[in-house]
């Protein structure tokens, strides 16, 4: 493979970041829809190709792009969810088409959006420069922003328009925050570019001041943490997952949050390194938990699926921020653990809720209930997505929740406690709704699927498997990372 | 120029003597020179510049007639307030710094004097128990209390950028131009423009120019009174305008003011550049006047508020400028 | 560095900031897109004096780029936005004037107690432009806050976008990769905001963002 890598004309990187580039004019002037669908799905196989073939190239760094184990996994992941997305959406799109709720033009919108925002995600991910970091997560945002208010319902512009504001002012702040980083890195580093790339700064930071450093990170956390949906700045996130197209609830939940935390962690590892500056991992704990038991809370009160599984996702970032704030080799592996798994498994699950949505007509869980004797297949695939999603073995998500409980209680017997209270809280409410819709007494519309299960069991196998046994070099690189995060 | 210490303070006494009479003297010509602008915008012919004069002289000849019911307190307001309103503006600095009084010339006694003309009048207005003078009081005290907060924000500013709250000294330190351009300064002339449009019951608070029972403020409180008791109120007034001009100059304009030597050349100067800008001023205010329309009253507060807020960021801006 | 270089970058940054105190007090529209513009042309001659102080020419772009666009075009599209869609020509206000007014002015004393005594090593110019720079973006926030109307929603954006500008050029040899994205991101910013307020008019006769309230998905069933 490394062989592959060599004879390519451009490097893997070039190719992460130039296929769905390249894709965007072109899928923006395609009309017919099964074309632009395939070609998608095309675009996003050869993208996760491109990633998949930079496990094999040598990690390397300039002042704008960087490969290192902390981004090279996650590249993996977003280019893989990317593309089990695309398949699944060709299949679901073609439905809302039927349906009426799009149209062809806006199709061909929704693609060209689609790659940008793989695009942008992937140039977030291998940039090295805090500035770069910050325009692909800002484009990421804004192409989101579009897709959500795909629908133009009330309900989508309202959503969308939230959405819109909530982020452009969390990355306005996180720019200002950029902007404080590379002040005190220049005066150590000196004025240029070099002064904004991240490895730089980390090499240097036990020179930087550290009152500045502190500021920065508390504008870069309220910035990049309305990306990642931690409470209290969460209030777009459950509007954006419900309005907008499944698939796009799908990217949202299981890669947009992922990144805007990676954002957040490459932050802490400057903090990190100087010994003055605040302690970042107490406010990571502290935000964590906040929001880890206020979506549990929330869990309880919720009348629409997409919105339930909205609110899971914050109380998972919760989770996995916490798990950072705790730091150390363990807890940073359980973190990291976390976040792949609930990528996987939240993807997983907004594919089913997609196709129960569209079985049934509606969102609302009070008209969705018995799918298991009307869609036996949905109501297996749905139902094994929550209990992974709950932290139930033998699936992933319980291993990384296990792992994180054990060694948060040595280090934190107190907060643990509470920790695991927010769990159990969120695993009742989420059961219980499960209960409901897969066993129920069957009522309403319902239309076969015709969509592809196969993205949904995908995941779940994946999940499935990192459950019971994890390949070796992953292990390898999660600690390896996790020591790096510190 | 030997002089003996008794002379120098004879001559100190006059220099200050003479500006504590010019700014009575020169008050109503400044207010007819205003009204004479406003006149000729409205392409009116307008009084004669120095109507104001014969006005004075024809109230001062009047009996004054004092309701029935109204106390000593109606009867001794004029004065208290003219005696205030004048020693204020006598202790402004006007044509030179420095002069035998200056050290009494503090920012917060000047707005202190202004402070007790207004509540001499505001009591006057209500003495009587008429529906207008309480309702003038009552708006006058609403304005007071939205300008004065500002008007010691403004005094705070400039005292920080100084050092120090004595007018003299500080028109001493700004003449000589090392204190630069400066945001807050800037500020500080804004926020002092609006009180002292508020303070003077110019348009767009109030209209000097008007008897309507809805807008009136500063007419409502004084309706009652006739004679020579407004002929005080009235000198009162045009002096009030021509302190507030010399404020504004001092610290904001203070070039061509005689500072140490007083020679008679830099007095006779001084003399010329303030009567130049008390002109400049006495006509560009009537110009502002007309471009814009009298205000409802429950906008006061929102106008005086951004002067309070403009004065608040020139105290902040402060702490932010060059060598702190 | 000669004191009146100095001070005249102090006036600029000021003036920025002023200007966005000045944008909480209007209460027309048309006010208030003329203060924003004006803001803009204040912001583009603070960025292009940095760029003579700090011998920096590529600043000179920023400060073309803030000119053309935030001072021309946008305000001129708005005021079309305006016109075409009959917008009530007040600034609906969630909390009234006065204490908008006076949490801005807590909100600069804020930014400034927090710069202040961190920013020690920076030097003079780009320490105060920094404290002026997050209260703008802090004032932009109050802005985006307080007022209903979409319209003016958009202007406090652009505004908070006009501190990060006044700050990226204050940190002194930023590279040009930022600011060059900046004016990227206003652009799609308004192109997005456009779009949106269209839409938004065309499903409900009025740029008011509260009357989306009423649509929320979930406020409804609980009722």
């Amino acid at each position: 493979m490394t062989d592959l890598v060599a004879a390519l004309p451009l490097s893997p990187v070039a190719l992460v970041l130039l296929v769905p580039t390249l894709a965007i004019p072109v899928l923006a002037v395609i009309s017919d829809y099964r074309l632009s669908a395939g070609l998608n799905m095309l675009v996003s196989g050869l993208t996760f190709a491109a990633g998949l073939l930079l496990l094999a190239a040598p990690h390397e760094r300039g002042d704008f792009l960087i490969i290192d184990d902390f981004n090279i996994f996650l590249i993996v992941l977003t280019t893989f969810v990317g593309f089990t997305t695309s398949v699944y959406s060709a299949s679901y799109i073609g439905h809302e088409l039927e349906t009426g709720k799009l149209t062809p033009a806006f199709l061909r919108f929704y693609h060209a959006m689609y790659q940008a925002m793989m695009g942008a995600m992937n140039l977030a991910l291998v940039s090295n420069n805090i500035g770069l970091m910050w325009v692909g997560l800002e484009v990421a945002t804004l192409a989101t922003v579009m897709m959500v208010g795909i629908y133009r319902t009330p309900e989508a512009i309202e959503a969308a328009w939230k959405y819109f504001i909530l982020g452009s002012v969390g990355i306005g702040l996180a720019f200002f925050g950029t902007i404080l980083i590379y002040m005190v890195s220049s005066t150590v580093i000196g004025a240029g570019v070099p002064a904004m790339a991240w490895d730089e700064i980390v090499r240097n930071a036990a020179a930087l001041d550290p009152k500045l450093l502190s500021l920065a990170f508390v504008f870069l956390l309220v910035g990049y943490g309305t990306k990642v949906g931690l409470a209290p700045f969460h209030a777009w996130l459950p509007d954006a997952h419900a309005e907008g197209p499944t698939p796009i609830s799908a990217v949202l939940s299981g890669l947009l949050l992922n990144v805007a935390l990676y954002a957040l962690l490459r932050f802490k590892m400057v903090l990190a390194g100087n010994p003055l500056a605040i302690d970042v991992g107490a406010i990571l704990m502290t935000l964590g938990l906040v929001s880890l038991l206020f979506a549990a809370f929330m869990l309880y009160r919720r009348r629409d699926i997409k919105r339930l599984f909205a609110y899971s996702s914050i109380e998972h970032m919760g989770i996995a921020t916490f798990a950072f704030g705790i730091g150390g080799p363990l807890a940073n592996f359980a973190g990291l653990l976390h976040m792949t798994m609930h990528s996987l498994v939240k993807s997983a699950i907004f594919f089913a809720v997609g196709h129960v949505a569209q079985a049934k007509g509606t969102q609302r869980l009070a008209d969705i209930s018995g799918l298991s004797s009307t869609h036996p297949v949905l109501a297996v695939g749905f139902a094994l997505g929550v209990i992974a999603i709950v932290g139930l073995p033998p699936f992933g998500v319980f291993m990384s929740e296990f792992l994180l409980v054990s060694t948060a209680f040595g280090r934190q017997p107190l907060l643990t406690v509470v920790l695991v209270a927010g769990l159990i809280l969120a695993l009742g409410a989420l059961l219980m709704r499960m209960q409901q819709v897969v066993f129920g007494e069957p009522r309403g519309k319902s239309d076969p699927v015709k969509a592809s299960y196969v993205p949904l069991f995908v995941h779940l196998l994946l999940a499935l498997v990192a459950g019971l046994w994890l390949p070796e070099a992953l292990v390898r690189w999660f600690r390896g990372v996790a020591a790096l995060l510190g | 120029m030997a002089l003996t210490v008794d002379t120098a303070l004879a001559v100190g006494l006059a220099l200050q003597l003479l500006q504590i009479t010019l700014v009575v003297a020169i008050a109503p010509l400044i207010m007819g020179l205003t009204r004479k602008v406003r006149a000729r915008l409205l392409r009116r012919r307008g009084p004669p510049l120095l109507q104001p004069y014969l006005d004075l002289w024809k109230l001062f000849h009047k009996e004054a007639v004092v309701a029935d019911n109204a106390s000593w307190v109606y009867r001794r307001a004029p004065y208290v307030i003219f005696a205030a309103t004048w020693v204020a503006a006598g202790l402004v600095p006007t044509y030179a710094t420095g002069l035998l009084f200056s050290w009494s010339a503090d920012l917060i006694a000047v707005v202190a004097l202004l402070g007790t003309a207004r509540f001499a009048l505001a009591l006057a207005g209500m003495d009587v128990g008429t529906a207008f003078g309480g309702l003038g009081s009552s708006r006058e005290m609403m304005i007071a209390s939205l300008a004065e907060p500002a008007m010691l924000l403004i005094a705070f500013a400039v005292a920080l950028i100084a050092g120090t709250t004595q007018l003299s000294a500080i028109a001493a330190l700004f003449a000589t131009g090392d204190v630069g351009v400066r945001v807050s300064l800037g500020l500080a002339l804004l926020a002092l423009i609006i009180v002292g449009i508020a303070e003077n019951a110019r348009i767009p608070v109030d209209n000097p120019a008007t008897h309507l029972e809805l807008t009136m403020v500063h007419e409502a409180m004084i309706l009652e009174y006739s004679g020579r008791h407004l002929a005080m109120i009235e000198a009162a007034a045009q002096v009030k305008l021509v302190l507030y001009f010399s404020l504004v100059a001092c610290l904001f304009a203070p070039f061509g003011m005689a500072a140490g030597d007083k020679s008679w050349a830099a007095l006779a100067l001084g003399l010329a550049t303030w009567l130049a800008k008390l002109l400049v001023f006495a006509v560009l205010l009537p110009i502002a006047e007309t471009t814009v329309a009298k205000m409802r009253v429950f906008r006061y507060p929102a106008f005086l508020g951004s002067a309070f807020a403009a004065a608040a960021l020139a105290v902040f801006l402060r702490f932010v400028s060059r060598g702190f | 560095m000669n004191a009146l270089w100095f001070d005249i970058a102090h006036l600029l940054a000021a003036g920025v900031l002023v200007l966005s105190l000045m944008l909480l007090y209007q209460d027309r529209i048309t006010a208030v897109i003329n203060v924003f513009a004006l803001q803009a042309v204040v912001l583009s001659l603070s960025v292009g004096w940095q760029s003579v102080v700090q011998g920096a020419p590529h600043l000179l772009a920023t400060a073309f780029i803030a000119l053309v666009a935030k001072g021309i075009v946008i305000p001129t599209a708005l005021h079309r936005i305006v016109r075409k869609l009959d917008v009530h020509r007040e600034v609906e206000r969630v909390v009234s004037g006065g204490p908008t007014m006076l949490a801005g002015l807590g909100l600069i004393a804020l930014s400034i107690l927090l710069v202040q005594p961190v920013v020690e090593t920076a030097d003079p110019v780009a320490r105060e432009d920094f404290a002026f720079a997050l209260a703008v973006v802090l004032l932009g926030l109050l802005l985006m806050i307080t007022r209903r109307n979409a319209v003016t929603q958009v202007v406090g954006f652009m505004s908070l976008e006009n501190g990060l500008v006044l700050a990226a050029t204050g940190a002194k040899g930023m590279p040009l990769v930022v600011e060059v994205s900046v004016a990227f991101s206003v652009l799609i910013a308004f192109i997005v905001f456009g779009v949106f307020v269209f839409r938004i008019r065309e499903r409900f006769d009025t740029v008011d963002v509260n009357v989306l309230d009423r649509f929320r998905g979930e406020r409804r069933e609980h009722l």
